[in-house]
């Protein structure tokens, strides 16, 4: 086994941050959830609006067709009963096209819509301060908005790093807990 | 509420007599790993068990939790039911590894053939298998996987803290030391000791 004196030891990066580089960071909770439409199929779109009066997860992601199984979004799609269990809205959204994400959606089977940020590119990711420019793609980002369109929870992943579900479910946890608390 | 995840850490403890574990209940590390026994990575991450388990020897033991990923993988869930059944009869690792093998046969009745291979009771398995008898315990695996911070398979947990490096054999045994506490570690030779 090799010898791994302490000052070797790695430090804890920085989470969900690139430091030096961002202008303007993710939007934060509090703030209100910017409307949008966008094509989730070529002749179909999707109006956040709609979702009022429900939990809606946004799930910025760099691409398609990432090369491994179990990425993000096939874990989202195994464990959408844990988000029904909330009545929450799971909604993906990369710059890849409309014919793209149908494509993508029917191979991994996956039972949620996928939006096409294509035209202008990257418009929404911008809208949501979660777009890396230089790659021209969206970051790994989560919002969880609330039934009134509010953001309640932000997060952006580091890079190359699959944030899970975990953050997600805690946070549509504490939608629920509030919503009771304003019903009791 | 907050705005950041915590670096993601094991919801369920490593249980002694819940879990399937392979290696010296007292070693100071513990991996766990959130596995699906179709999912080709996982096979690649077999192999790198292989190698890096006995490199690790007594300081290190390895936990198999199930997290089949069953819309992209058909077959996974019965594999893990399989696993499950032949833990029943002891010898969960003999399942575990069989699957791992020959990934590219695990319908149903390969699976049944598997169990006659390890010297099963087939009776038994097969009415277990049949009946889904295992079916509430994966999900509990898989439920506390989401909880810990799963993020596709495999996940590995080194002392309940998720690994987020590459998985080979010398990053992970690097990860496996520098999760062991001191006193277990190894000793330091007179020629590269840290300077103070």
């Amino acid at each position: 086994m090799k010898n791994n004196p302490s000052h070797h030891r790695r430090k804890p990066s920085p989470r969900g941050a690139d430091h030096g580089k961002a202008v303007t960071g993710p939007l934060q909770p509090g703030a209100v959830a910017p409307n949008f439409e966008l094509n989730s199929t070529p002749d179909q779109k999707v109006d956040l609006i709609h979702f009022r009066g429900r939990p809606v997860i946004l799930a910025f992601y760099p691409a398609d067709w990432s090369p491994v199984c179990g990425d993000q979004l096939g874990l989202y799609n195994e464990i959408l009963p844990e988000f029904n269990k909330h009545a929450a809205q799971l909604i993906g959204i990369s710059v890849d096209g409309s014919w793209c994400h149908t494509a993508y959606a029917q191979s991994r089977k996956l039972h949620f819509p996928l939006l096409a940020d294509f035209e202008p590119k990257g418009a929404v990711a911008r809208l949501y301060g979660v777009y890396d420019a230089d790659l021209g793609e969206c970051k790994r980002a989560l919002f969880v908005i609330d039934r009134d369109g509010i953001i309640r929870w932000s997060y952006v992943s580091p890079t190359g790093v699959n944030p899970g579900a975990d953050g997600i479910l805690r946070a549509l946890e504490s939608l629920d807990d509030k919503k009771e608390l304003a019903h009791a | 509420m907050r705005n950041e995840i915590e670096s993601p850490s094991l919801s369920m403890p490593v249980s002694d007599s819940r879990d399937h574990i392979q290696g010296a209940h007292t070693a100071p590390v513990t991996l766990v790993e959130y596995g699906d026994y179709q999912c080709p990575y996982c096979r690649e991450a077999y192999a790198v068990l292989g190698k890096l388990m006995p490199k690790l020897g007594d300081t290190a033991r390895l936990v198999f939790r199930n997290f089949p990923l069953t819309q992209m993988h058909p077959y996974a869930e019965h594999a893990a039911e399989a696993a499950e059944a032949a833990g029943a009869q002891g010898k969960f690792w003999e399942m575990h590894d069989i699957l791992y093998e020959r990934q590219d046969a695990l319908d149903d009745e390969s699976l049944l053939s598997y169990a006659g291979e390890i010297g099963l009771d087939a009776e038994r398995f097969q009415l277990e298998f049949s009946q889904h008898k295992y079916v509430d315990r994966i999900r509990e695996d898989f439920q506390s996987g989401i909880r810990s911070g799963v993020n596709g398979t495999p996940t590995f947990f080194i002392n309940g803290r998720r690994y987020d490096g590459p998985l080979d054999v010398r990053s992970m045994a690097e990860a496996a030391t520098l999760a062991t506490p001191p006193h277990h570690g190894p000793r330091p030779s007179k020629h590269h000791r840290p300077s103070a």
